[in-house]
């Protein structure tokens, strides 16, 4: 029987699910469906190994459909563009067997997408850990000092989860702009990686001080409060006691954030202004969809492909937390 | 560990933190300097914007003119962004009834195979995918030849194999929504599976076996058992759902760019920006979507305040 299954431990689940839904290994072996009790007859038995094989062969081919489009653009990525546009890729399989990696080359250096890639990298670390730290300071208050307005001020931010980031895009493009125009341009934020930086930090926090204060307010309130009266400092506390206990959220925090950085094609579009030296992979692959329309699939697949290996890797590498943070942040605006 | 944490939540919601001492003002100075950081980030560029988009939606094109409620007026009168309204609708309501139903069957199914890890994780990955790269993984599936060039796209490949004329997926106005929401779909079926399937494996099993053992068929047990066990966890799965499609923009931007009766209200809020520069359109119609969004607000503050309560 399984006992590990990444996908199955939801520890940042939205609140709202069962609990039992977390104490899953136990349940697994609960729910144990299929064991027969001895009184069958082999006719039965039969019965029963037939509609579970039948079962298994439904899940396999739900599977197969799932997998069958990345699986397309990926093999196409590694066939001659004369190749592409004469047969469709699956008959990449039959001989004479042609791949190369020439699109990839092609695409790295002569499109952009080599610079494309560090411009995602410039502007997803900084907007994942500013944001992350920020929250973490702000959790910290809300769970464990006591001010007029806590809990109200905590609920407007939970409140602020859902708005829809085109609520704010106007007003921020004015203000900065207008901050541009107030120090002659020394602070430049439109079409600046501070400016989408800061966008990304702000745009994060709800989501990131729900979840830490969250977390923080199921540990042992007993180890913060011996800590105080011990005279501990909050930053001692902060650093010593709350933060290595916060590994695990922390981890689904930083991944979920930089997935979805990573993956944002609205707010570099608003904010970066379309320029293609700052552009991030996902702007770039865009307008490569926009210039080429779908005439040069060797560019579009192996751009596309690009844009997808990093969270790929990081899905296969650190699944359990990818998938916490993804389930957790899912209602992020 | 879950009743645990459980447990100790309860305990703080009920004990305020550090009773035994008075919170002075320096409390509420230190307070603040933790909290200050986050709290400005989020009046600047949440709080602030909101109440000035309302502002301009309220003036003209270029935020100079007051003109009452004409940009509502525009959006609710004029052809094409009704269609675009209609559009948004048809994602709103295909969008979360087929991801909710196929993440539920699909967690069904793999409930009962050995290959049940496997097949969740090949079901989640296009969580990992963004909708830029969906959508030039779904533009090579639907690409279009005339009768006669080679197929290179899979549908319509396999439509002509079995002798029918290939189809337009992405222009032809009668199927091309549908297209784009089955991008939709295969991205965040996985999503709705791995919840629903947490909640599945949370029935106690003795409660379906005591329902076996009094005769009830299977698919009664489905319905009149697991379906009202997991229905919260359903609930919770369409909302989130019902939010993300209301400010689809990315798969509509690059497959389609809002061409051939497919645009909705993010990728209209976008042309009106950029396009047309009417400020005030583009501010009316995220007011559309915020009024839209307000109910769930509204819905998951009481629900969180009463989880912080039991």
């Amino acid at each position: 029987m399984k006992t590990t299954d990444p996908l199955d431990t939801a520890g940042a689940l939205p609140r709202a699910l069962p609990t039992g839904a977390l104490d899953l290994e136990k349940l697994n072996e609960k729910t144990g469906a299929a064991i027969p009790p001895p009184s069958l007859t082999p006719l039965e038995r039969l019965k029963r190994l037939a509609s579970s094989s039948s079962l298994t062969a439904i899940v396999v081919v739900i599977a197969l459909i799932w997998l069958t489009p990345t699986f397309g653009i990926f093999i196409t990525s590694f066939r001659p563009p004369s190749d592409i546009q004469a047969s469709g890729w699956w008959m990449a399989f039959a001989p004479p067997w042609h791949f190369t990696v020439s699109n990839y080359v092609e695409v790295i250096n002569a499109q952009g997408l080599g610079k494309a890639f560090i411009n995602s990298l410039i502007i997803a670390i900084p907007g994942t850990i500013l944001p992350t730290l920020v929250a973490a300071f702000a959790a910290y208050a809300f769970t464990w000092m006591r001010f007029p307005g806590r809990d109200w001020l905590f609920l407007t931010i939970v409140a602020l989860l859902v708005v829809p980031i085109q609520m704010t895009l106007i007003p921020v493009l004015n203000l900065y702009v207008s901050v541009g125009t107030a120090t002659n341009n020394s602070i430049q934020l439109t079409g600046s990686y501070l400016g989408i930086w800061l966008a990304h930090t702000a745009y994060g926090l709800p989501f990131a001080v729900y979840l830490l204060r969250n977390f923080f307010s199921a540990l042992p309130s007993d180890l913060i409060e011996s800590a105080r009266v011990d005279g501990a400092s909050h930053v001692g506390i902060f650093t010593r006691i709350l933060l290595p206990l916060s590994v695990p959220a922390l981890a689904s925090l930083i991944i979920f954030q930089f997935i979805w950085v990573w993956n944002d094609l609205l707010v570099a579009l608003i904010y970066l202004g379309g320029n293609p030296d700052t552009s991030p992979l996902t702007v770039t692959v865009a307008n490569l969809v926009n210039s080429f329309g779908t005439n040069q699939y060797e560019v579009l697949t192996s751009a596309a492909f690009l844009s997808m290996a990093l969270p790929l890797v990081i899905f296969f590498s650190l699944q359990r937390y990818f998938v916490r943070g993804i389930l957790a942040g899912s209602v992020k605006g | 560990m879950a009743t645990i944490a459980k447990h100790t939540d309860q305990q703080d919601n009920a004990r305020p933190t550090f009773k035994t001492r008075r919170a002075s003002s320096r409390d509420w100075q230190t307070a603040w300097l933790w909290a200050g950081p986050a709290v400005v980030f989020v009046a600047v560029f949440l709080v602030y914007p909101v109440f000035n988009t309302i502002w301009l939606s309220l003036l003209d094109s270029t935020s100079t003119t007051f003109v009452g409620l004409k940009n509502y007026q525009i959006i609710f009168t004029n052809p094409s962004l009704l269609e675009v309204l209609r559009n948004n609708l048809l994602w709103l309501v295909l969008g979360t009834v087929v991801t909710v139903f196929l993440g539920l069957v699909i967690a069904v199914l793999v409930d009962r195979v050995r290959i049940e890890s496997l097949a969740k994780a090949t079901i989640f990955i296009p969580m990992a995918i963004s909708f830029v790269g969906a959508g030039v993984i779904w533009s090579l599936v639907y690409q279009y030849a005339p009768v006669g060039q080679p197929q290179i796209g899979l549908l319509d490949a396999i439509l002509t194999r079995f002798g029918l004329p290939p189809q337009a997926w992405l222009v032809n106005a009668s199927v091309d929504n549908f297209a784009l929401i089955i991008v939709y779909v295969w991205i965040w079926t996985g999503f709705c599976m791995v919840i629903i399937s947490a909640a599945l494996k949370s029935i106690p099993s003795e409660i379906i076996e005591a329902a076996r053992i009094d005769g009830a068929s299977e698919i009664s047990i489905f319905f009149r058992i697991t379906i009202p066990m997991i229905n919260s966890t359903l609930v919770v799965v369409a909302t989130t759902m019902v939010i993300n499609l209301l400010k689809i923009f990315d798969i509509i931007y690059v497959m389609t760019g809002g061409n051939y009766h497919t645009n909705v209200i993010a990728v209209a809020y976008y042309q009106q920006l950029f396009s047309f520069n009417n400020f005030g359109v583009a501010s009316a119609l995220a007011v559309v979507l915020l009024l839209a969004i307000i109910p769930i607000m509204y819905f998951n503050i009481r629900r969180f305040r009463a989880e912080a309560r039991q």
